[in-house]
């Protein structure tokens, strides 16, 4: 338990000493933010159920950038059998990065609720569905940390473990919402379920379901412990 | 103290160690010698946790390397080949790191660090990246890594590769000056370094030890005077 938190201390100090972190950070708020307010006022809709919308898309590329050296680069470096070495689990690793991976996330969306303020003094906000969509907006980035992690653990290329956790958001994200065009009925349902995006909206509408909720965290689950299953496998 | 049995490793088709057997007694300094891809480096990474071996068994005191991996970890400081560390770190940063995962309490945290920077002659360097280092620097950082924490066992694969004569002496200095309170393993290419400071050595070749034994035992045996041709003379052949 102690050596989760200081690999989450460790690695997320070092975020913040590289300049990734605030290229990030700086990228992610031009571009939500002017996608959001670019079409705001046409709208005339005190909410921020545009904002929402984009979020997952934006997020699905984000992430993977803030994820992809967690792995990669000690598997690279070779400062990955120093790690290995030293008295920690895969458990504490796993759970350390992942932790510092998902706060940065939540620095990241921080910001945002300049927006929310924003809003509230052009018109009357409800604020239900915009606690909604942050409580869903963290639960969906814990998914993209983990499956990010996932990739990174899989390669010693950050770029490769990018693309890969690229690919893999954005199928959650968009690609099972076109396809659900194209499928038979019987499996609309089963790919509606599988959508990260559908379960999202469910959230930032001011509902939270334990099945949403449940969904994330699953997906967060199952690729966490892949994780663990391929540093098993590495050895 | 260390006890290794039956230690097979395969890379793939590769064998890299086949059925090795050798005992480490407390406060010993054993040299474990070879040619490159005898093996010694797999041994190490099984030993320390990060490879785990194709059948075989270890045992370091009543431990083993299946049921007890973290407090075999926590008993072997080890140093790897080349000391790969982070490089946007600072040297001070990384120390007080590793002081919090080896689990140093932190009344003691400030003494133990003066006292590695003392003994590694790391001072002057505390305030700089890791990337900034020369060599010789960042040895002496993998070096006063593998020291925290005040471990039983030292592990140490191949110290003095890469550094010049005086760091060279310097690092054997360390290694003698610790030496007389812990149960030390390393390697080297410098058989005259292995000479100088071991009591016992192994020699590996291919995988299979080929001598166990002190070096005055092997001279006679063997009824050869120099080190080097011993070395030659069980490592040729193939």
């Amino acid at each position: 338990m102690k050596n989760i938190n200081n690999i989450f201390k460790k690695e997320f100090k070092s975020y913040f000493i590289s300049p990734i972190a605030y290229i990030v950070i700086s990228i992610f708020l031009i571009v939500v933010g002017w996608l959001f307010f670019s079409t705001f006022f046409l709208n005339r809709q005190a909410n921020l159920s545009s904002f929402f919308s984009i979020l997952p898309v934006a997020l699905a590329f984000i992430i993977p950038a803030v994820t992809m050296r967690l792995f990669s680069e000690e598997i690279n470096i070779g400062s990955y059998e120093i790690l290995l070495t030293m008295p920690v689990t895969f458990r504490d690793i796993i759970v350390g990065k992942f932790l510092a991976a998902w706060a940065f996330v939540g620095i990241m969306l921080a910001p945002t609720v300049i927006y929310a303020v924003t809003v509230s003094f052009v018109g009357k906000l409800d604020w239900g569905p915009v606690i909604g969509g942050y409580i869903g907006a963290l639960l969906l980035g814990a998914s993209y940390c983990a499956i990010g992690i996932l990739a990174s653990s899989t390669t010693r290329n950050q770029v490769i473990a990018f693309i890969i956790a690229m690919s893999i958001c954005v199928f959650f994200t968009l690609l099972i919402d076109f396809l659900i065009f194209f499928l038979p009925n019987a499996f609309v349902g089963l790919f509606q379920y599988m959508s990260a995006s559908s379960h999202f909206q469910n959230i930032a509408k001011g509902v939270i379901d334990s099945r949403d909720v449940l969904y994330f965290l699953s997906v967060s689950f199952i690729s966490l412990y892949g994780t663990n299953l391929i540093m098993q496998e590495k050895k | 103290m260390i006890k290794v049995e039956n230690l097979t490793k395969y890379y793939g088709d590769l064998c890299a160690l086949d059925n090795v057997n050798f005992e480490v007694k407390k406060g010993e300094i054993l040299g474990l010698l070879g040619p490159n891809g005898a093996g010694k480096t797999t041994t190490y990474r099984i030993l320390t946790g990060y490879l785990s071996p194709t059948s075989g068994n270890i045992h370091v005191k009543d431990y083993d390397i299946y049921e007890n991996q973290v407090e075999i970890k926590r008993l072997i400081g080890y140093l790897p080949e080349s000391a790969p560390i982070y490089p946007d770190m600072l040297v001070f940063d990384y120390l007080n790191y590793v002081a919090d995962i080896k689990g140093v309490e932190k009344k003691k945290r400030i003494s133990h660090l003066q006292e590695l920077a003392e003994l590694c002659s790391l001072n002057e360097v505390m305030h700089m990246t890791i990337a900034e280092l020369s060599k010789g620097y960042r040895q002496r950082v993998g070096i006063a890594h593998a020291l925290m924490g005040d471990p039983e066992i030292l592990v140490l694969d191949e110290p003095t590769s890469g550094l010049d004569p005086n760091q060279i002496a310097e690092t054997r200095e360390i290694i003698k000056r610790i030496g007389k309170k812990k149960t030390i393993v390393f390697s080297t290419h410098i058989l005259s370094e292995a000479e100088a400071t071991c009591d016992r050595i192994i020699i590996l070749n291919d995988g299979k030890i080929v001598a166990d034994s002190r070096l005055s035992d092997l001279r006679d045996s063997l009824n050869i005077e120099s080190f080097e041709d011993i070395f030659r003379k069980l490592t040729k052949g193939n």
